[in-house]
């Protein structure tokens, strides 16, 4: 289903990551003393996790949106794992989180499979887009707090009900929006319905959404003077996240032709991307700090971390999806 | 004992005290199949600290606050020494139904009744008996569940185990979350994650007192939690 200029980027990207891999290896053999290795463990984490994303999209790809759409169903169902293995819920909770986490999550990613419904005696086919943009928001936030209500314990209710409800917010309905993109009947900004792949727009996604974390961490080291949000975050300054922004617009721009968006429009739509990202980031850290850690990864030794990797999918997803419904579809 | 005369049936005995477990085909693709269940479920991370997986003869004693403990500190074993470990379970439990008989075989379960205990045939008589020289065991030295996560106080068993084979290394086991993952009284598990950390082996010092010896113990297991 990939078209000529998707091969190209997703060739482009695998190369990149090749000689990346290849500099991280070198980087680990030279002495310790001539470069931190702290860094270039968190460097070579950085490109295994890419190289997992960059295996979801050639596989998925290849195998058709319904894989990519299963693969990125199984991603959302690690972080929430993640998410609520780290926050304090209670055993009043335990019915409500098997509702979370085997019911609501595999629903959500099989509705956006489906796409679309004929239903019988009806001459247009039903968009289940209709029914997944609420069903988590709406229906799943009103079903839990009265499924932990009925489990009788009414101690820190609240803020119970509020840890499952971001949780599936974020690891879930957010990220669901991303492998949805395959799923829109693309035009460009002339109403012309655009031939193409979407393909190529989710891994445009993927990757400036990834540039977009690169560039604000690199323009906070090389510039970065005022941060933030100092208790939150020691590396988000307000110069890395500007100059990241601007670096992401501009790199956005130069890919503007796997999209179907005008150059200017891409580069928008990855400032909008970048700012979203920072959002992520900074909300994800919040969370870390507030229960005391420093990376999911570590919250159970040996794991990857999931959530690290995908704060900025997350965050922007939805806010990519929506845009490009409502300029380009 | 009715679980010693219910494993004698597909345990035959080979060479004195030490009982080989023959494990069909279907019981071995079972005990795969729980293996790989218990992992989704509990998507557990195994932490060896100051200690490494050996064949030799060991006791793991750990906290118990769910009833996957079990099958999930088994399934948390290299394959090899899954083979030579035998989870000590409650029979009024799982020898209640053929269906729940055959799960427990396929984990190597070791059943034992925890409700008519007799002078002459103690769980831990039974224990030694069927481990002879070859087995190790996994035991939960509370007895049952704890309701709140809170360690309850450990019962002499583990004392005696070591008393009668000082050979034994009793090795502490501290599993993390497993109460979220299936608590008391729930059906359906919830498949967060978890952690399993192993600790070094202790030994019963000469003389020392039985309720000094199960605090240590008890402490040990303890420790692991912070490590």
């Amino acid at each position: 289903m990939a078209d000529f200029q998707t091969n190209i980027l997703l060739g482009t990207v695998l190369v990149t990551l090749g000689i990346a891999s290849l500099i991280g290896r070198w980087l680990r053999k030279q002495p310790s003393e001539s470069i931190n290795p702290a860094l270039v463990r968190r460097f070579r984490q950085r490109l295994n996790a890419w190289w997992l994303m960059c295996a979801i999209m050639v596989f998925g790809l290849l195998l058709s949106r319904v894989g990519t759409v299963i693969l990125f169903g199984l991603v959302s169902f690690w972080a929430l794992r993640e998410f609520i293995t780290m926050t304090p819920t209670r055993r009043g909770d335990h019915r409500a989180l098997f509702w979370a986490l085997v019911f609501f999550t595999p629903l959500q990613y099989i509705l956006i499979a489906i796409g679309t419904v004929h239903i019988p005696g009806r001459a247009a086919a039903m968009d289940l887009y209709g029914l997944y943009s609420i069903m988590i928001p709406v229906y799943a936030s009103l079903f839990l707090p009265a499924r932990i209500a009925m489990a009788g314990d009414h101690k820190r209710f609240l803020e119970r009900t509020a840890q499952i409800q971001t949780g599936l917010l974020i690891c879930v309905y957010s990220l669901s929006y991303a492998p949805a993109l395959l799923y829109l009947p693309l035009k460009d900004s002339f109403g012309e319905p655009w031939q193409r792949s979407q393909a190529g727009l989710l891994i445009f996604f993927v990757l400036v959404s990834q540039l977009s974390e690169v560039f604000q961490w690199t323009w906070g080291q090389i510039a970065g003077k005022r941060l933030i949000a100092k208790d939150i975050s020691t590396s988000r300054t307000w110069e890395g996240f500007l100059g990241g922004t601007l670096s992401t617009g501009l790199v956005g721009a130069m890919l503007w032709w796997v999209t179907p968006f005008q150059v200017w429009e891409a580069a928008c739509m990855s400032m909008v991307i970048a700012v979203m990202g920072m959002f992520g980031g900074l909300t994800m850290s919040a969370i870390k700090r507030d229960r005391g850690v420093n990376d999911y990864g570590t919250l159970v030794m040996g794991h990857a971390g999931v959530l690290d990797r995908i704060d900025t999918i997350c965050f922007a997803a939805p806010v990519f999806y929506h845009l490009t419904r409502f300029f380009f579809s | 004992m009715a679980a010693v005369a219910h494993q004698s049936v597909d345990k035959p005995v080979v060479g004195g005290n030490e009982p080989r477990v023959e494990l069909t085909p279907l019981q071995r693709l079972t005990g795969q199949s729980i293996t790989l269940l218990a992992r989704f479920f509990s998507g557990f991370t195994v932490r060896w600290i100051d200690c490494q997986p050996d064949m030799c003869q060991r006791v793991y004693f750990a906290n118990h606050t769910s009833h996957l403990d079990a099958v999930v500190l088994w399934s948390a074993l290299p394959r090899e020494l899954r083979k030579l470990t035998r989870p000590v379970a409650a029979q009024d439990y799982w020898a209640k139904t053929r269906w729940r008989r055959f799960l427990a075989s396929s984990f190597n379960a070791l059943l034992i009744d925890r409700r008519e205990i007799k002078v002459h045939q103690s769980p831990v008589e039974s224990m030694l008996k069927e481990i002879g020289n070859t087995y190790s065991l996994i035991v939960f030295p509370e007895g049952s569940r704890a309701e709140d996560g809170e360690m309850g106080q450990f019962k002499s068993g583990l004392y005696y185990l070591a008393k009668k084979r000082p050979d034994l290394e009793l090795v502490p086991v501290y599993m993390d979350n497993m109460n979220r993952i299936l608590p008391r009284g729930e059906f359906l598990p919830v498949p967060l994650l978890s952690s399993i950390t192993i600790g070094a082996p202790i030994w019963l010092e000469s003389g020392e007192a039985k309720s000094d010896f199960l605090t240590r113990a008890r402490e040990s297991v303890r420790a692991l939690k912070d490590r």
